[in-house]
Formats: structure tokens, C-alpha cells, sequence
């Protein structure tokens, strides 16, 4: 499972261009889905059970998408200007380091002025690729690229970029390598463009058509120095999402999730998140309304280079799904 | 991706009555919500054109136009009829009335300038203290709207409704090889369908939707989309171009686009990120067909695509602008060569379309 983890975190794919993603996990899943398709906006839809009498269909989703860069324009001298995917901070870019679509690396540097306190902002920053100048630069406008940073273990807890969300990527490609036989009609549903506004989702939601949805993200947590408040902690369990920015779970969901996590005797947290989003929140609002509910995995310094999230929370997360998806669903 | 230029390829020129055709867009008042006054020109000018349209209940116009052979792919261009511009929302006394601003207009630049109001165009301005009045102070801060009035004259002493909407008043001109006006923000995309209806590559079905309220958040796009169902959808707007230099001198790494360079191909906004097969076979079609184009620098901002692509199971989408300067004030003004190229490359790559687009991988 952590080597799952750390091809998946290693894997560059913004916003757009999340096609190395979907290679890697195709073939992981491949053969132990029933089917599986890449839709229009690039997500990967796969199908796993046939609806049983007591069955419904169930959308789990995870985004494949990272955080990124986009170049703008490459001046006289080879250094490129870039625009941001998602939501990346200015004061996690200076002396870091991306790695575009083709290959190519380059570390991000600010123009001097202000304090050495002051946080440049995104049009005083750009790639250094090493060109000597525009013609030699290997990069040119609408190439994309991803922070490098990579996966570093250390026991219980693990630190990378892109843990939001390849983490949830890696609870459903366990899932559906583990998941028994049941009565429910499973789409785990690989997203796009979840950093830009939710985007894949919206239109797989659309087609799957679910009885009910599920997305599997990070959350932020309240536990490290002068954190705003916030109840969630890493390593005390996945987080049943309650409410964020953009959706409020079902709370018929909830109860659900809760019921289950205390069957399995597993610990869990109940997650209030005061802005951002998921997945779920388009899924909520697709064709006529779907009851969701979000479960997510507890993480540090989230959309920086070196997220942190702890690895029993990962394993927690799948023994919850597991109870959750191999039984009727009952809300209430 | 390998294109090899059609032969008997013809380009539909814009010339003079092209250029006829946008001055009566642009000097039409159409403001985001109403778009009575654009759509009756429209109609008049496609319902010959055209197999069929329709006016949706948000107040769009759907019109189809088949095309002829086997493996025809139905692409929706889009272009919105409606404009940025102001409400009418309080009589006072003497012909001075107050109002809103409707869509994104910079409040700065709003003191002066002559403006027409209501459907029947009445001339007035949007007054403020002459600078003889003024102190030193007041010169400092720019003029909120809400202490901006409109005045009317006052027009024969007759009172204008609240609710009445309001433009600039430029009407459009040729300057050299450029263009000005009030409205070509989008009304050149609404004169580059009609051109690509009245000059259609048989191989696609075109489904044109002349859209509403785009300028509000591109709300009339979303439903007309939902409705057609298209395989592709591609946005035809106008889109910033600060190409101008920098006051220090140094390189300008902020222009989004520059004129004279020719029609902007997005890769990426604020709403869309561009289906990479599109993007890939219009700048293969500009390079074989030697269309000058320019990728519109990465950057916020969204157009229509942002709501195409999202409809229903998804639509593979994409963007297409003239360059125009001065978007969103008075006058807004493009190259006259930047349309002719536009059009041109819209009608070169649809006439390179066919549902084999589709088949390939995504990437």
C-alpha cells in the first residue's frame, strides 16, 4: 500500500492533464472491475457488482488531478512566467521545484524587492529552467507542470506533494482490489479538473446517474502550531465529513458512516471544514439531487509541496468502506 | 497532428458587407438580460439560412444547419448577444437619473461619457463636477457610480422607467486597419457564425447558439448547451488585449493577447481548460493553412466554453477570440486582419471535423 501511495504522489498531473494518473491506475484496476471507460473530460469511470434486488448504485470519487503551473509566456532571457492550476500559494513557491508534462524541471525564483518578509506574487515569479535564453528554453506558453518533491516515509506518518488526492485514488484502487461480492452497483469514478472548480465530477455525476455518492479528499486539520480551530487531528482516524465550504453531507450519510465505523470498532472523526470543497458537492447537485457524504483522510500543509497525512488513517478509511459497500444500504 | 490543406478550400471573406453587418451589431443596444433588439437582427439575417431555430425561454437563438455525407460531427458555436452596460434604477429630478452597472465595467471609467438609453437610443451623459469645481482632493479618488448620475437633458421632459437599459454611446468606425466600438465584445463573434452559416463546410452540422447573459456568468451558454447536445463546443468571443508598452520600459509579460498577431486559441482560463484534441487540431490547421494565430496567454477570465464543457456527460470545448483592446470600456478596439483570420481559421478547421476527432485518446 505505501508503494501504491508513492507511485501514485509521484505521478505529475495537473489540472487537464491528469493522463499519466489514469495510465497508472487502469492498469492497477484493470482487472478487478467489471468495466471501465474514459469519458470526455478525461475521468475514468469504472464499474465494479450488478445492482442486487437490495442494491443501489453508488458513485465513489476521487480526483486524479494535482495542482500546477501553466506557462505564460517565456521572456528574452528563457525564464517562463506562469499562471497557476488550482490553488497554489505564492509563499510555497519560491525555491521550489516543478516538473513539466514533457520532462522538463525547473525551480521557481522571485524578482528581488519588498522585505525579506514580503511574499511575492505570482506575475514577480517564474521557472528557471537553465535556458540560456528564449530560443534554447524548452518550455513555451500552455505547457503545464506540477511540483517535484518525493515521497518521504517516516513510519506512521508520510510527507509528499499531490497526497490531495491521490491519497483517495489509493482508497479506491484497494477498494476495488478488495471489495467482496455485494449487492450494490459500484462506480468508482477517478475525476479531473477537481482543483479548478469541481468539473470532472459535474459531468460524471451526470452520467453515472448514482442513487448516492461518495467522494474520498483530504481535509485540512487544527493540529499543529497555532492551527485555526478546527476538531480534526491526524492519526485519529478518517474524518466523516459533516460540512465544508460547498456541501453539507446528507446527514442520513453520516449516521450511516458512523453506525459502521463504530460496528468495525475503528477510530473516526467528525469534520466540520469551514471553506473548500470536494467532488461531493457537485455530485449533491447533479440531474434531479443525490443524497452524498464525503470521508477523508486527515492532512498537513495541504496544496503545499510536502503534504503530510499518517498512514492508519488510510488503512481505517478502507476498512470503512469495505463495511459501508459490501451491505444493503439503508438511510435514516 | 498531421494536416493536409484542402485544395478547393475557400475562406469566407469579410469585406465590406461584413463589416456593415457589425456596425449595426455593435451599435444596437443589447445589454445582458435583454437581448431583445441584437436577437431581431440576428433572426432577420439567418432564418434563410438556417434548417430551423428556435428562441429558448432564457431568450437564446438555437438554430441548426445540417450538413451533407456520412460521419458528420454537430459542433456548437457559440457567441453571446448580450453587452456590458448600465440600469436605469432611480428618477430624479430633471432628467438626471441613477443607475447600475451591468457585467464587469471599470467605475473609472465611466465620467463623461456619452451614453444612449432605452431600445429608441436617447442621448445622454453620464455627468459628473467639471474639473473647474473640483479641489485637489477629490481629483485623487475615482467617482463611485452611486454618486454618478445619467443625464438625459432632460429628453422633452419625458421620464425614463427604472429598469431601462443603457450603453455607450460609441458607434462604430474604421480606423486605419482597426475597428472600434461599444460592442464587439461579442458582437464579432455573432458576425463570425453568421459568416461560417452563410459559407458552411459541408462536413459538420453547425448548431449555432447566439447567447444570453454571458456577461453575467455565462448563463445563457449553460442551457443552450444542455439542449443541442453537441459532440464539440467552441466558444467565438472578443478577449483583452494589453499588448501595450510597459511605462518602465521593461518586457511585457502580461498581455494576454496582441493584436495584429491573429485570433486567440486558449489553452486555458479561468472557466475551460481547452480539450486538448481542439487545441491541437486548430493551431495544426493555422500552421498548414499558414492562418496566423496566437495561444491567448493562460490566465483567468472564462468565456461560454466554461459552460458548454460541463453539461450534461461532458463536452470536449474550446475558445476562439478577437483581440481587442480596451475590453469593457467606451470602445473596444480590434484589428480588422485579426477577424478576417479568425473567420478563416474557424472555417479551415471545421472543414477538417469528422467524429474520428472524438475517437482518439483525450490527451
Amino acid at each position: 500500500m505505501k508503494e501504491l501511495i508513492q507511485n501514485l504522489v509521484e505521478l505529475t498531473g495537473p489540472s487537464g492533464f491528469e493522463h499519466n494518473v489514469r495510465d497508472f491506475i487502469i492498469d492497477e484496476i484493470k482487472d478487478h472491475v467489471d468495466e471501465y471507460k474514459v469519458d470526455n473530460l478525461g475521468n475514468l469511470i469504472a464499474k465494479k457488482g450488478k445492482k442486487g434486488p437490495k442494491g443501489i448504485r453508488i458513485m465513489l470519487a476521487a480526483h486524479m488531478d494535482e495542482i500546477g503551473v501553466i506557462v505564460t509566456h517565456v521572456d528574452e532571457n528563457g525564464f517562463a512566467r506562469f499562471h497557476t492550476i488550482g490553488g497554489v500559494m505564492e509563499r510555497n513557491c519560491a525555491g521550489g521545484r516543478v516538473r513539466f508534462m514533457n520532462g522538463v524541471g525547473g525551480v521557481i525564483g522571485a524578482e528581488p524587492g519588498g522585505t525579506r518578509q514580503a511574499m511575492p506574487n505570482i506575475p514577480k515569479l517564474y521557472i528557471d529552467t537553465g535556458a540560456k535564453n528564449k530560443a534554447e528554453c524548452k518550455v513555451k506558453v500552455g505547457d503545464v507542470g506540477a511540483f517535484e518533491r518525493t515521497f518521504m516515509d517516516l513510519g506512521d506518518k508520510f510527507v509528499s506533494k499531490a497526497i490531495d488526492d491521490r491519497i483517495g485514488c489509493a482508497v479506491l484502487i484497494e477498494l476495488l482490489k478488495i471489495l467482496p461480492d455485494g449487492p450494490n452497483e459500484i462506480y468508482a469514478v477517478f475525476t479531473t479538473q477537481e482543483e479548478v472548480g469541481l468539473r470532472g465530477a459535474t459531468t460524471s455525476a451526470y452520467s453515472v446517474d448514482p442513487d448516492l455518492g461518495i467522494s474520498i479528499d483530504v481535509t485540512l486539520v487544527g493540529d499543529t502550531p497555532k492551527a485555526n480551530f478546527m476538531e480534526v487531528g491526524l492519526g485519529k482516524g478518517p474524518a466523516i465529513k459533516i460540512k465544508d465550504g460547498g456541501m453539507i453531507s446528507d446527514p442520513r450519510v453520516v449516521s450511516w458512516m458512523e453506525a459502521a465505523a463504530k460496528r468495525i470498532r475503528i477510530p473516526y472523526q467528525l469534520e466540520i471544514l469551514a471553506g473548500g470543497t470536494t467532488d461531493a458537492k457537485s455530485i449533491q447537485i447533479s440531474r434531479e439531487g443525490v443524497p452524498v457524504g464525503c470521508v477523508s483522510i486527515p492532512c498537513r500543509y495541504v496544496h503545499s509541496p510536502s503534504e503530510m497525512a499518517d498512514y492508519t488513517d488510510v488503512k481505517n478509511a478502507i476498512k470503512l468502506f469495505v463495511e459501508l459497500l459490501k451491505k444493503p444500504v439503508k438511510l435514516n | 497532428m498531421k494536416i493536409t490543406k484542402k485544395e478547393n478550400w475557400k475562406s469566407p471573406s469579410i469585406g465590406n458587407p461584413q463589416i456593415k453587418l457589425l456596425e449595426k451589431l455593435s451599435n444596437t443596444i443589447s445589454v445582458s438580460g435583454d437581448e431583445r433588439e441584437i436577437r431581431k437582427i440576428i433572426i432577420e439575417r439567418i432564418e434563410d439560412l438556417v434548417d430551423e431555430y428556435k428562441i429558448d425561454h432564457l431568450g437564446n437563438i438555437l438554430a441548426i444547419k445540417k450538413g451533407k455525407g456520412r460521419n458528420r460531427i454537430r459542433v456548437m458555436l457559440a457567441a453571446h448577444m448580450d453587452e456590458v452596460g448600465f440600469m436605469v434604477t432611480h428618477a430624479e429630478k430633471k432628467g438626471l437619473y441613477k443607475f447600475e452597472i451591468v457585467g464587469g465595467i471599470d467605475e473609472r471609467n465611466l465620467v463623461g461619457k456619452p451614453v444612449i438609453v432605452g431600445n429608441d437610443q436617447k442621448s445622454g451623459v453620464i455627468g459628473a463636477k467639471a474639473i473647474h469645481l473640483t479641489t485637489a482632493q477629490e481629483r485623487k479618488s475615482p467617482i463611485k457610480t452611486s454618486a454618478l448620475r445619467i443625464d438625459l437633458g432632460p429628453a422633452n421632459g419625458e421620464k425614463i422607467k427604472p429598469g431601462t437599459l443603457a450603453t455607450f454611446a460609441t458607434k462604430l468606425k474604421r480606423v486605419g486597419p482597426s475597428i472600434l466600438g461599444k460592442a464587439i465584445d461579442d458582437r464579432i463573434g455573432v458576425a463570425t457564425i453568421i459568416s461560417i452559416l452563410e459559407n458552411q463546410p459541408e462536413n459538420v452540422d453547425i448548431l449555432a447558439a447566439f447567447t444570453v447573459q454571458e456577461e453575467l456568468g455565462l448563463r445563457g451558454a449553460r442551457v443552450a448547451a444542455y439542449s443541442m447536445e453537441p459532440d464539440i463546443g467552441i466558444a467565438l468571443d472578443s478577449t483583452p488585449s494589453m499588448d501595450m508598452p510597459t511605462f518602465d520600459g521593461s518586457e511585457n509579460t502580461l498581455y494576454r493577447t496582441k493584436l495584429g498577431q491573429g485570433p486567440a486559441v486558449y489553452p486555458f482560463d479561468g472557466a475551460t481548460i481547452a480539450d486538448p484534441r481542439l487545441l491541437d487540431l486548430f493551431t495544426s490547421v493555422g500552421d498548414e493553412y499558414k492562418i496566423p494565430y496566437q495561444l491567448r496567454q493562460p490566465a483567468g477570465g472564462g468565456t461560454d466554453a466554461g459552460s458548454i464543457h460541463k453539461q450534461r456527460g461532458g463536452i470536449p470545448s474550446i475558445s476562439i477570440s478577437v483581440p481587442g483592446r480596451y475590453a469593457h470600456s467606451s470602445a473596444t478596439l480590434v484589428r480588422l486582419d485579426d477577424w478576417k483570420n479568425t473567420v478563416r481559421l474557424v472555417h479551415a478547421t471545421l472543414s477538417h471535423m469528422n467524429k474520428n476527432l472524438l475517437t482518439k485518446d483525450r490527451r
